[in-house]
């Protein structure tokens, strides 16, 4: 099919994480309108600890469990991207896609605007009686005592596509990968065969740029005097161009802070990749070994030479489970002798909490964040004579009695620990981890359907 | 004149840490094309693993992209677990791509106009 003559899609991305600035689509949007052509806005806010806390929000209160700043993000921008025909695509359905649609609705209906048309994509959550059998299969020994709190499928594009092109205007999804997000909607425009590899690498790789918001475009990449980014307090967030091979232009809205260049995308590009010849997402297997960026003009580059090859027959599946409780303590110490200070009050807080398991302290401003837990730098390591040293200590424990008794004896150094120590601050926060799987793609059903 | 440069890696590309589990994945993109060859040379899986040492990885393998004329590592095990499981402060590793940019370089003097920052000090 000649394809040609179908105008490029422009997809722009506004948050790249649940915790992200929710002030960013206006300028997005207001350049996917003035670029005049087909248009998707993305939201990706749902990392893999964030689902797992959305799932045990949903359980305190069955109407929550979607993205806690969905309102934030959307009240902005709904208004004219429904006036305008602006898609928009997101995952902050977290644990309940469902209930952050009516919400949308509701929302919608809040500002005085026409029900959109909402659809919902279901079939990632792998928790129920249905999937017991095919989830217990999966996880094997790893099962053995885990405390299970959710395991959902990372779903691919088809869906989002399908519901797109069933006229859906906004798509609302709890676990899918993150480029889905891109691809679904480039999909829905082109109409790719589901097996276009090449096609679909490219659209994966633009997604994959687009998927982290501002660390395409100028974010988490400043360096003073080394990598200079204009105004960073208002970051312009992405915009891919794609055209009808999968092939891409990242730009970012006239006017905004920050920058595109051929630097920034080659640090998105490889963020988070392994095997530069094997990116397995639930569509396509992408590879970016003969990749190219090349930069167009002012903030903006292009990348080809992205190919792809058949897609995984499996789908990996998170599982979080309860693993225990984390206590952190900290308290200061300036001026002379601050170091040796800290020092004492680190071998005190040992003794006082000997048998609790290990406990990691950093001098913060000396060494903490490349250190290890299991190391032990002080010991290692003579008197730097710091003047401004905060002392960490962290711990964890199954019990969240005993993992508290770090945070009290923290506490008690203002009367029992060595001089002038102050600002102590401490918390004590449950932890959950996760674990991977795989399961058979035909195993899990994919799908959308809309908002009554 | 001096024929090398000792300089920090920081002056001749640049990083981005990513992470999956316990796993650390650091990208490091020459920031001129001419400086790939030498840091294909000097920057290798055994310079990494020594410079990450006390975190232990387990291995780490190098991926080479000369198109884009970087390099993308990727170390096993060196976050204690991985960011819902270790107590460091930065569970996800997310500084340890400035550790990699301290490494040393050696640097033809002739090269010196594609570093970035002010000025090398030469070796003697």
């Amino acid at each position: 099919m000649n394809r040609e003559h179908l105008p490029t899609l422009h997809v722009g991305c506004a948050a790249g994480f649940s915790g992200d600035r929710t002030d960013a689509a206006s300028p997005v949007v207001d350049a996917l309108i003035a670029a005049g052509g087909p248009a998707v806005l993305i939201f990706e806010t749902l990392a893999e600890r964030t689902l797992a806390l959305a799932q045990l929000a949903r359980r305190a209160d069955p109407d929550a469990g979607y993205e806690p700043l969905l309102d934030e993000l959307l009240r902005p921008v709904l208004a004219r991207c429904l006036q305008h025909e602006v898609r928009i695509v997101s995952n902050f359905g977290a644990a309940n896609p469902a209930g952050a649609a009516r919400r949308i609705a509701a929302l919608a209906q809040e500002l005085g605007l026409r029900a959109p048309r909402i659809a919902v994509i279901e079939g990632d959550d792998l928790m129920g009686e249905a999937h017991r059998a095919l989830l217990a299969d999966a996880l094997g020994s790893q099962a053995q005592g885990l405390k299970i709190v959710s395991a959902n499928a990372y779903l691919g594009a088809e869906a989002i596509a399908d519901a797109l092109l069933a006229g859906a205007e906004i798509v609302v999804a709890g676990r899918v990968a993150d480029p889905s997000l891109t691809v679904g909607p480039a999909l829905a425009h082109f109409g790719w065969a589901r097996d276009d590899w090449d096609r679909l690498a490219r659209a994966t790789m633009a997604g994959h740029l687009l998927e982290c918001g501002a660390q395409v475009t100028g974010g988490y990449y400043a360096d003073p005097g080394y990598k200079d980014v204009p105004g960073m307090a208002q970051l312009g967030y992405p915009i891919a161009e794609i055209d009808a091979d999968g092939r891409c232009v990242v730009t970012k809205p006239a006017g905004t802070g920050g920058r595109i260049d051929e630097h920034t995308v080659k640090e998105q590009l490889l963020y988070e990749l392994h095997d530069p010849a094997a990116y397995l997402t639930p569509d396509v297997v992408a590879d970016i070994t003969e990749a190219q960026v090349a930069q167009l003009g002012a903030d903006r580059v292009r990348l080809s030479g992205v190919r792809g090859h058949a897609r995984p027959a499996t789908l990996k599946v998170n599982v979080c489970h309860e693993t225990g409780w984390l206590a952190e303590g900290e308290i200061s110490y300036a001026g002379p002798r601050a170091e040796a200070r800290a020092r004492l009050a680190a071998e005190v807080l040992r003794e006082r909490l000997k048998g609790l398991g290990p406990m990691r302290a950093d001098l913060i401003g000396v060494s903490s964040v490349f250190a290890d837990d299991a190391g032990d730098w002080p010991a290692s390591h003579a008197d730097t004579g710091a003047r401004d040293v905060r002392l960490r200590v962290a711990l964890h424990h199954a019990d969240p009695k005993q993992a508290e008794r770090l945070a009290r004896e923290v506490t008690a150094l203002y009367t029992c620990g060595p001089a002038g120590g102050g600002g102590v601050r401490t918390a004590l926060r449950r932890r959950l981890g996760t674990v991977s799987c795989t399961v058979p793609r035909d195993s899990v059903h994919g799908r959308y359907f809309f908002l009554a | 004149m001096p024929t090398t440069l000792t300089v920090p890696l920081y002056r001749a590309a640049h990083a981005r840490t990513g992470d999956k589990g316990n796993r650390s994945n650091i990208s490091l993109i020459a920031w001129h094309p001419r400086l790939w060859e030498l840091l294909v040379e000097q920057v290798t899986e055994v310079v990494v693993a020594r410079q990450f040492a006390h975190r232990r990885p387990s291995r780490v393998v190098r991926h080479l992209l000369p198109q884009l004329h970087a390099m993308n590592f990727v170390l096993d095990d060196v976050l204690d677990g991985g960011v819902n499981d270790a107590l460091n402060l930065d569970s996800h590793g997310k500084a340890l791509s400035f550790l990699l940019l301290d490494l040393s370089l050696e640097v033809p003097a002739e090269l010196g106009d594609c570093l970035v920052g002010p000025s090398a000090s030469p070796s003697t």
